[in-house]
């Protein structure tokens, strides 16, 4: 990972819309998703709400350039998790996971 | 062993230049409790008026070193904190550093990943962490048959090339595969174009469809890749990937 334009083997995005190109995987967001969640939650299996497809949360697709990460899912492309960071507090909204398995706990 | 989710103060003990535009950074961590091959950490600068910027990076070392980790990092003219450890951080200095996180894009030399056949992709700086699993790899001495295909611009890019080279060389089962993108010295006979499914297929060739693979670098490469593992037949969860998009903040 790394920050800033990469030194890309590829000039253009694959999709050449600038919101798909920005996609990044659940796994990027993963600091972001243990303070959430309190623990790692990348390998942690989730089913979407709306499709009913269980993923990874680290396969989940994760848009960070808005003012909160938004992790969608990768068949569907519902929103599945939000998170917005406040100097505060954390807001999660998980309005679109119909369930989360974690293990050991 | 403090929790992996709380913020520690690592000290930099090394800087060792990579390419012209990318270092790696030794840290020292004294109650580090390990990592996994592939996992990241986050990096946090605060400065005097209290801003903050934190940004991820992947692990190059592997987890048999104890005590610290290194991080390789490409110098991005607008990356507030790849800029800062570039331009200003020296050996002495302490960072704030979260991690390791991460539990999706790991690769271990145990179980039935050491003897499932590997197969990594990387372009760029998106080696990084494919480094750490291959640094693993030889360290816990897992002959699985294992490539790497590496996508860089000129060859003077090309991370970790000598290293790269030894652990090509050791005969464990092992091979790396270059491609060069835009420019090629003199007698280059790889790859001499961007990774496309073509190239995917013949490189994986060997490994077959059981392969595990790992694929890191900008969007596009990772995209590519994925789609054209899946369509040679690897289940997706096999399919594991890391994109670091097309631009930063």
């Amino acid at each position: 990972m790394a920050d800033g334009p990469d030194d890309s083997t590829m000039g253009d995005g694959p999709t050449g819309d600038p919101v798909a190109d920005q996609v990044l995987d659940g796994n990027a967001v993963a600091g972001i998703l243990a303070m959430a969640f309190g623990k790692e939650m990348t390998a942690v299996p989730g089913q979407c709400a709306h499709c009913s497809t269980v993923n990874m949360m680290g396969a989940m697709r994760a848009y960070v350039r808005a003012p909160g990460t938004v992790l969608r899912c990768p068949a569907c492309d519902g929103v599945v998790v939000r998170i917005v960071e406040t100097p505060t507090s954390t807001l999660v909204d998980v309005q679109g996971v119909a369930w989360l398995r974690l293990e050991g706990s | 062993m403090a929790s992996p989710i709380a913020w520690r103060l690592a000290t930099i003990t090394a800087v060792t230049p990579e390419t012209p535009t990318v270092r790696s950074f030794t840290l020292s961590i004294p109650d580090w409790g390990g990592h996994r091959a592939g996992q990241h950490v986050d990096l946090r600068l605060t400065a005097a008026d209290g801003y903050s910027v934190e940004r991820s990076y992947s692990i190059a070392s592997e987890p048999e070193r104890a005590g610290q980790i290194e991080l390789t990092v490409e110098r991005i003219a607008d990356g507030e904190v790849s800029s800062f450890l570039h331009d200003i951080a020296v050996p002495g200095d302490r960072i704030e550093v979260r991690g390791p996180i991460g539990g999706y894009f790991v690769w271990e030399a145990t179980g039935p990943m050491a003897a499932d056949p590997l197969f990594l992709v990387a372009g760029g700086s998106g080696v990084v962490p494919l480094m750490a699993m291959l640094r693993h790899r030889a360290r816990a001495g897992v002959g699985n048959p294992t490539r790497l295909l590496f996508s860089s611009r000129h060859l003077e890019e090309v991370i970790y090339r000598d290293e790269l080279d030894q652990l090509a060389a050791a005969g464990d089962g092992l091979s790396v595969v270059h491609t060069l993108t835009r420019s090629q010295p003199p007698g280059w006979t790889g790859f001499a174009r961007r990774i496309d499914d073509a190239m995917i297929a013949e490189v994986l060739g060997p490994l077959g469809s059981g392969a595990r693979s790992f694929a890191c670098g900008p969007t596009a490469l990772v995209e590519v890749a994925a789609n054209a593992l899946v369509r040679l037949g690897l289940p997706a969860d096999r399919v594991r990937t890391e994109r670091f998009g097309p631009t930063g903040t």
